[in-house]
């Protein structure tokens, strides 16, 4: 005879609840249907606290937290985000993700559709970057605690054999490329933020850069000396840390930027400058100058490299500065950014 | 980006610049008075590219930067207020007001939001109908219309939880202040494109006449504030002072007819509080009592203290033409955009912002 007990298990039907975070069957049960069997491999078979595996060599480890509003966006989602993110951060280190952990921390409430399709992107980008998610965790808050879903992902992947890349490398007369068109990921996320929903056909940039990484090292190994990619606080940003890191300056120039004619429109209605805007599929590399043409080909045969541009020097002028060459031939300070950049009133 | 990219040819600007180089023959100062305008300015890096003898000063264009720090106060009084959703335009939520900014006060837990749109602040109240609703009505004659279509429609909706707490100002009363001045160096002006495409041009007319000064409407771009520049040296070693429109693809003379009609439905002159400048008088818009209800300040009884501004910041100098923001002692020290003294530093408008920005050392 088979009693079933008339209580249901599983709380209210089609969303997570705080018992999916207790630790007990709820929690069990959702991380073996909706996670385990999909992102199944040998590792999570085990079911343990974490992974062990062997590792030789140089290595490269890194960490970050995913907390996009909203989750799902033109051209990506929290799911790509939280990826390649971590993906691209053990890029530029010269370093081909190998293993990532990915935890959740889930607000109560959250629908079990929309977590099932994240999970579906995450396995998507993780084959796409030929990464193996090994160990994890799921927490849920009660609701108002947190914002729908956060992600965090943390990766370790070998340094490749030519890689030699740090900042002390960098001397005057380095070439600044950037491999794509600047802006996109932010004003894409703009565009659909509450109460600023505007038409535009801009797309996240997210995508893994461990190839185009990879493929630069094997042709140019320790020519290529500075990796980054310009996430949050934008191109600007980045160049900033690089000069402050090297107390060298660099000149850039307005006119070479590689930037969407929808991005930068989007950015003069709300009065924000693309060069602070955020950037998830593009990376900014300093190489010796007499190979940055040809760096510069290689990047531009490259799947999402079409658009990479030549976008300044290394100077010994200006240190600790970036300067900018405008349109029409001023010069300007590209300082750090203050803050958030926030939309002017007129 | 059609009507943007015209207007940054390098070809344009330079034929521009050669002209300028040609005609000037003495030492001018001109005031352009819209923050836009200033940060065009220095973001292009044009103000290092004019003749030697233009002296270019920044006016109080910026609505963030003129707003008193007692408006302020209310702003955070109201936000802090149980019930109350506040909501403001993106670049007010920095700006401190005597203790704290808008941006502490969210921190903390006050409902502060950021809306791009008056309009949906209505909405807002619709949606939220045991909250109240106030929008920090702020900005120059440009946003006045919006905020005051505002009104209008939540009194047409019979929205009862909405108000607006006004702190508009008036350009053409702000440049007769500075001209008024005793101490005034503005030889000419370039007037705000933005302004004038809601007001029109007429009403500079007699300001020009009576200062005897130039006053050339001008756009935003680098070959608009050029030709603008150009237009009012032309005048000045001309000696003729009128009013020329060198943003005529965006202004009509007499402005635009609905946008006024608008304002002057809901709003009434009044004086106001400049930030750095003091009282002016007939310089502000503030809620006529026919639409009283949605006047925050009536509807909440707000009495504050009147607060001073911090007596280190210069802005009032600043915005007057007197000093340029490197004269300020405390410019990139005590000041600096993370810690503003003053709105001239916090807003992207502001001209202590633009210099520090975008020029600290080029």
């Amino acid at each position: 005879m088979n009693v079933n007990c008339p209580l249901p298990v599983n709380g209210v039907p089609g969303i997570i609840t705080l018992g999916h975070g207790s630790g007990g069957l709820m929690t069990h049960q959702l991380l073996q249907t909706e996670v385990f069997d999909l992102l199944q491999n040998d590792w999570l078979d085990q079911q343990h606290d974490g992974a062990t595996f062997s590792l030789n060599g140089k290595v490269a480890f890194s960490t970050d937290s995913y907390v996009v509003s909203p989750l799902f966006f033109p051209g990506g989602n929290i799911g790509d985000l939280a990826i390649n993110g971590t993906v691209n951060d053990l890029a530029m280190c010269g370093a081909m993700a190998r293993y990532l952990s990915l935890s959740f921390i889930i607000e109560e409430g959250l629908e079990l559709s929309l977590f099932r399709e994240v999970l579906k992107h995450i396995k998507a980008a993780a084959q796409a970057a030929g990464v193996a998610i090994v160990t994890g965790d799921t927490k849920v808050v009660e609701r108002g605690k947190g914002d729908q879903l956060f992600i965090n992902t943390s990766g370790i992947g070998h340094i490749h054999p030519r890689a030699a890349i740090h900042h002390n490398r960098i001397v005057p007369g380095d070439v600044v490329i950037v491999s794509g068109e600047i802006a996109a990921h932010g004003m894409a996320i703009m565009s659909v933020r509450k109460g600023l929903e505007f038409e535009t056909e801009v797309c996240s940039d997210t995508r893994p850069l461990h190839e185009m990484v990879g493929k630069l090292l094997d042709c140019f190994g320790e020519q290529v000396k500075f990796l980054r990619d310009p996430t949050r606080g934008g191109l600007a940003s980045v160049l900033n840390e690089m000069t402050e890191a090297t107390k060298l300056g660099v000149m850039m120039n307005e006119v070479s930027l590689p930037l969407n004619e929808q991005v930068a429109a989007a950015c003069e209605m709300l009065g924000l400058d693309p060069l602070y805007v955020a950037n998830e599929g593009i990376m900014v590399a300093v190489v010796s100058a007499s190979v940055a043409p040809s760096v510069l080909g290689a990047l531009r045969g490259m799947k999402g490299g079409e658009q990479a541009a030549i976008i300044g020097t290394v100077t010994k002028e200006h240190a600790g500065k970036v300067v900018l060459e405008s349109r029409i031939g001023g010069h300007r300070v590209v300082n750090f950014l203050p803050g958030e950049q926030l939309p002017r009133i007129c | 980006m059609k009507y943007i990219s015209e207007y940054r040819d390098p070809q344009l600007v330079k034929k521009y610049l050669h002209e300028l180089y040609r005609v000037t023959t003495r030492p001018w100062t001109l005031m352009e008075i819209c923050g836009g305008q200033t940060h065009s300015l220095v973001k292009n890096g044009l103000l290092d590219m004019l003749p030697p003898q233009i002296n270019m000063v920044h006016g109080p264009g910026c609505p963030v930067c003129v707003t008193s720090v007692s408006v302020l106060d209310e702003a955070l009084w109201l936000a802090q207020q149980p019930d109350v959703i506040f909501c403001s335009f993106g670049d007010m939520l920095r700006v401190p007001g005597s203790s704290q900014s808008l941006l502490h006060a969210k921190a903390a837990g006050a409902d502060v939001r950021i809306l791009y749109s008056p309009l949906e602040a209505v909405q807002l109240a619709i949606d939220n109908p045991t909250k109240e609703v106030v929008f920090f009505a702020v900005g120059f004659e440009t946003t006045a219309p919006a905020n005051a279509l505002s009104v209008v429609q939540a009194a047409a909706r019979g929205v009862s939880n909405y108000s607006i707490l006004a702190s508009h100002v008036l350009v053409p009363p702000a440049m007769e202040a500075i001209l008024g001045d005793p101490d005034n160096v503005i030889d000419g002006f370039l007037a705000a494109g933005h302004v004038c495409t809601i007001m029109g041009t007429t009403e500079y007319d007699p300001i020009a006449l009576k200062y005897k000064v130039p006053i050339v409407v001008t756009g935003f771009e680098p070959a608009d504030l050029l030709q603008g520049i150009l237009m009012t040296v032309s005048q000045l070693e001309k000696g003729t002072y009128r009013v020329e429109n060198q943003y005529a693809r965006m202004v009509a003379r007499e402005g635009n007819a609905m946008a006024m009609k608008a304002i002057h439905e809901v709003f009434d002159v009044s004086n106001r509080m400049w930030r750095g400048i003091g009282t002016i008088p007939d310089s502000g818009y503030e809620v006529k009592d026919a639409y009283k209800q949605y006047n925050a300040r009536l509807k909440f009884n707000i009495h504050l203290p009147v607060r001073e501004e911090d007596p280190d910041c210069i802005s009032g100098d600043i915005m007057r033409g007197h000093k340029k923001p490197v004269q300020c002692p405390a410019f990139g020290g005590r000041c600096r955009p993370e810690h503003p003294l003053g709105a001239p530093m916090v807003s992207s408008e502001g001209a202590c912002a633009a210099y520090y920005q975008y020029k600290s050392s080029v």
